[in-house]
């Protein structure tokens, strides 16, 4: 993966203000379809003009837009994820239908090393969803997120490992490029 | 476009997504009614339901795509809307207990802050 | 056979979302009927989706997408007002 060479900046505060955030565009002309369920033209057409239209529209609600990095890596990362989710719900049937006297559950704070509120919330999801651990809280200044552990022997490792395992290559996918 | 698998087969396998879906609705459910304090009960509904959820619709795509009327994704919708949304209101639902300051059990570790 | 895994899904989901409404009724905070009354939403989608192979029909589908939509809102609207006492700040 090489580093990507920079946008010409003459031409690029116009495209992005006519045509503001195209990896959205694209998702929401893949959701039209899968809505209408039917890949005709007449289909494609109207979802690529509500695609358009509506970013369009609502632009002025949107955070600034943060620029996909390494595409091959947020791919890695969802399929990591994806199979952690299996395996989360595999421990949790075990954990709750088996002795529940014996959990040892706990409060985390799990020290932020990512500052977007965007890249916090898909953190803060991925948490939610994988083995053992749902995200409750955001400290104020958004340094510490509150996680709570269904059941957990070493707090410190168990901090250590999600930091690695899925904050690291958020990190790298989207935070190293600050747009201006 | 008719799909002419094995259809034994593919009932075995449609049956298996639905079974494995519900199991893990009905553990969610049971994790909700058993485990003894709040922040416990989260795990429930936050994991395994969604994974429930999941599985079935995974069930329903595999049955309407082979029926003969072509391919039929829509039902993941479903299923993605659950996976954005599910994390979202747990974590929300947590927020308003904290705010309440609902108890813990005792062997909970370490402390929410205030 | 798939009638009757069809059966027995939904009869698992019923057990469930009984298992549920006890949660609802039994409390003992707010934040717990919450947390039932979501989790009833989304075992009601996968009974609906289950009902909807079993008649073959995709008209449940809809049905489906909306008490999602729905189920969230609700739930993050109730949250919000335990929260801060107001919905729509």
């Amino acid at each position: 993966m090489n580093p990507q060479p920079a946008t010409p900046s003459s031409t690029a505060p116009k495209a992005r203000r006519w045509f503001p955030h195209p990896a959205l565009s694209l998702f929401l002309l893949l959701l039209w379809l899968l809505l209408a369920n039917d890949v005709s033209v007449g289909q494609v057409v109207l979802g690529s003009i509500l695609a358009w239209v509506i970013p369009w529209l609502t632009q002025g609600f949107w955070p600034e837009s943060l620029r996909l990095r390494h595409p091959l890596v947020l791919i890695k990362f969802v399929l990591v994820v994806l199979w952690d989710i299996l395996i989360a719900n595999l421990i949790l049937a075990v954990r709750i239908l088996g002795p529940i006297n014996k959990l040892q559950p706990a409060f985390m704070q799990v020290p932020l090393d990512i500052q977007h509120e965007f890249t916090i919330t898909l953190f803060a999801s991925t948490i939610s969803l994988t083995p053992g651990t749902v995200s409750a809280d955001l400290s104020l200044d958004r340094r510490y997120l509150l996680v709570h552990s269904l059941h957990v022997t070493y707090i410190d490792a168990a901090i250590a490992e999600m930091k690695q395992r899925y904050e690291a290559p958020l990190k790298e996918v989207f935070e190293c490029s600050p747009l201006p | 476009m008719s799909v002419s698998l094995d259809s034994a087969l593919l009932e075995g396998l449609i049956s298996f997504f639905l079974l494995v879906g519900a199991a893990f609705a009905l553990i969610g459910s049971i994790g909700l009614m058993r485990l003894p304090d709040f922040y416990l009960r989260l795990h429930g509904p936050a994991k395994a339901t969604t994974l429930g959820v999941g599985g079935i619709i995974i069930g329903s795509v595999i049955f309407f795509s082979t029926q003969g009327d072509g391919l039929s994704l829509h039902e993941l919708l479903i299923a993605l809307f659950l996976f954005i949304t599910a994390p979202v209101s747990c974590h929300i639902v947590a927020k308003a207990a904290l705010h309440l300051k609902l108890e813990a059990v005792e062997r909970t570790r370490g402390k929410p802050w205030k | 056979m798939l009638t009757t895994a069809i059966s027995i899904a939904m009869l698992l989901l019923g057990i469930a979302i009984a298992l549920n409404l006890w949660r609802l009724i039994l409390g003992p905070s707010l934040p717990d009927r919450i947390l039932a009354l979501d989790t009833m939403y989304i075992n009601a989608i996968a009974l609906l989706v289950l009902f909807g192979i079993y008649q073959g029909s995709m008209l449940y589908f809809e049905a489906a997408l909306l008490i999602a939509v729905m189920g969230f809102v609700g739930t993050v609207a109730l949250s919000k007002y335990l929260l801060r006492g107001d919905i729509i700040e």
